[in-house]
């Protein structure tokens, strides 16, 4: 019998021939990444555990980026980056991005792509929830907490159940008002918050591969926002341009068998599809932008490592080219990288970075940001009673800051057409 | 292992996400300084809006007054205890505040892993749905070798479903002092 990608991954890296969902085994990690709110109990549990001689199992294999409370004055925020730096250098760590250096990338997910470190065929642990981003490279990635980290810190090595596999199966081209988080909100209403949980979500078909490498992090990004282990999508040619410009490290192309056993599969034609939205206050409470049109709000957020891509920002610009904004609007670049191309990258010949500001938005420095709240001073915050509509990934309860807003959950061109408005607005209107 | 914990009910709805358990604005506390990780019990489930803190009436907070303990010791939750980030802040602040075990409906694979892997709680699934038949404030007794709780108050007992494959790391304490156990790392 066939595997998926998935099993043959994590086969690989549990060094058998064959697993079967619900299987425990015991895996050889790759990479392991960690941030700035998680990295300092990682490390202080390992020094617990592995004792003064406590040794990193393979210092090129841990990557820390700083990313979610950057540009805050909170002194325990402060704190916590100081300790990763002091550890970065007590240990010489090669793969540390320091805040306020060059080196700094942004958010982790975003920067874990862009310097090489997702490679297909690999295993990728990460302290954040949204490590299945790095599953769009055709590689095993999830979130593990801290106890789990400062195992596999001092072993290389943790333990995973072999999930079952859902396969989601995109015909199509995406016709030019759709974006991947469309997408993905349609699949995580459709199958609820937890309708993933344990399993692997397999993204596929053409009109999955037609979708650049940012897109498809859209749909990886999200797959723990169905409660999913691991967001996958196999590798093409497209992800091997990406990956060789970036790493000349080796990798191995996974595909999934024909025969291979999935626990349900879902198929959608991307022709018929209509943009989406998540309702307060979860991301599966779904509809149509159409049902919602008119909703008031009081702020607009572009940003966070789902919806603060190149991409993203390409699609805002271009509604937002010659437009004023009536509502307050927050624009937040994932990484250091895609902050730079806000000035390469032009619509109409102008450049992003000018068409946001002659539109009235705000650009902020990149960070996770407002995507989780975060301390008090943080950039684009939800204060009070807000009713603020955002490319970020989740809209629990107080998410993104105050207990009292209600966030709702869209794609980056939703998002700028509803900007141009204050009101919640079907980007066809304004195309 | 204990072999039966006791405490009173904290009851909450569906889907308790890990900003209601500890807001993400509070991750900035140390968790090994004795002092300041206090501040994780402080604030522990105060991202829950009132209205559905503590079940079946709602606006009980979980934690009074300037304590960093709760007179809770057992959750009761609903379908998807825990989901959303990865943070082990999330069972860290709820074993600070004195919570012995979670049981809930189901719950997100990274924090049923945390309570696991880090020792710090035991997370129970029931077979049916118990936060609409234990109400908050309930005495309760979980007995752990019969998978079994009774509402000391109110006389029902519930089995609660095996703890299954992770009960050897249960038993042991958490990943560390069952990878001791096995031989996979040093004995410290």
């Amino acid at each position: 019998m066939g595997m998926t990608i998935t099993e043959k991954i994590l086969a690989k890296a549990a060094g058998k021939s064959r697993v079967t969902p619900g299987e425990s085994v015991w895996l050889s990690v790759d990479v392991l990444m960690t941030h700035d709110v998680c990295g300092p109990p990682t490390i202080d549990i390992w020094k617990r555990e592995f004792g003064p001689e406590a040794k990193i199992w393979d210092k090129e294999k841990l990557v820390i980026f700083p990313d979610h409370y950057i540009f805050t004055a909170n002194t325990h925020a402060i704190a916590n980056v100081a300790k990763l730096r002091d550890f970065a250098k007590e240990y010489d760590l090669p793969n540390y991005y320091d805040p306020g250096t060059e080196r700094y990338k942004g958010v982790c997910h975003m920067a874990l792509a862009e310097e090489g470190y997702n490679v297909p065929g690999t295993v990728l642990f990460g302290t954040d929830s949204h490590t299945c981003t790095s599953g769009a490279f055709g590689m095993f990635s999830t979130g593990v907490g801290n106890s789990d980290a400062a195992f596999i810190l001092g072993t290389g090595k943790i333990w995973e159940k072999v999930p079952e596999s859902m396969l989601f199966w995109f015909d199509g081209e995406i016709p030019p008002y759709l974006t991947a988080k469309d997408m993905i909100l349609q699949i995580i209403g459709d199958i609820t918050t937890d309708g993933a949980t344990y399993r692997a979500m397999e993204f596929a078909g053409p009109g999955v591969m037609s979708l650049p490498i940012s897109e498809r992090m859209t749909l990886t990004n999200m797959a723990i926002e169905a409660g999913g282990m691991n967001g996958i999508i196999e590798a093409d040619e497209l992800t091997e341009a990406y990956v060789k410009a970036r790493t000349d490290k080796s990798y191995e192309l996974f595909k999934s068998d024909p025969d291979a056993t999935y626990h349900s599969k879902y198929s959608y034609d991307l022709s018929k599809m209509e943009p989406m939205v998540a309702k307060p206050h979860s991301p599966d409470n779904k509809d149509t932008v159409r049902n919602v049109q008119g909703t008031k709000l009081t702020k607009c957020y572009i940003g966070s490592c789902t919806g603060g891509k190149l991409e993203d920002f390409q699609f805002a610009a271009k509604l937002l080219f010659g437009q004023t904004v009536k509502t307050p609007t927050y624009i937040v670049p994932a990484s250091t990288w895609v902050d730079q191309q806000l000035d390469v990258e032009t619509v109409n010949g102008v450049s992003l970075r000018e068409i946001f500001v002659k539109a009235g938005c705000t650009i902020g420095e990149s960070s996770c940001a407002a995507c989780l709240g975060g301390p008090s001073d943080t950039f684009g915050r939800a204060q009070d009673d807000e009713v603020i509509i955002s490319t970020t990934n989740r809209n629990f309860p107080g998410r993104m800051g105050s207990k009292k807003s209600a966030v709702y959950l869209a794609s980056a061109l939703t998002v700028a057409a509803s900007a141009i408005h204050g009101v919640i607005t079907d980007p066809r209107d304004v195309m | 292992m204990e072999k039966v914990i006791t405490g009173k009910a904290f009851v909450l709805g569906d889907k308790i996400d890990t900003d209601q358990i500890i807001p993400a604005e509070h991750l900035v506390y140390s968790l090994s300084d004795p002092e300041e990780k206090k501040k994780y019990g402080y604030y522990a489930f105060s991202g829950v809006p009132l209205p559905e803190s503590g079940l079946p009436m709602g606006h009980k907070p979980f934690i009074k007054g300037d304590n960093y303990q709760s007179e809770y010791a057992i959750i009761i939750g609903g379908g998807n205890f825990g989901c959303g980030s990865s943070r082990e802040h999330a069972p860290f602040a709820l074993q600070v505040a004195g919570v012995k075990a979670v049981i809930a409906e189901s719950y997100a694979r990274i924090f049923y892993r945390n309570c696991v892997d880090g020792g710090f709680l035991i997370p129970y699934e029931g077979f049916e749905k118990l936060n609409d038949k234990i109400k908050t404030g309930d005495d309760l007794e979980i007995d752990i070798s019969a998978n079994l709780v009774k509402n000391l108050t109110t006389g029902d007992e519930f089995l609660l479903k095996p703890l299954g494959s992770v009960v050897s790391i249960i038993e042991a304490g958490d990943l560390f002092e069952y990878a001791r156990k096995t031989g996979m790392i040093a004995k410290g």
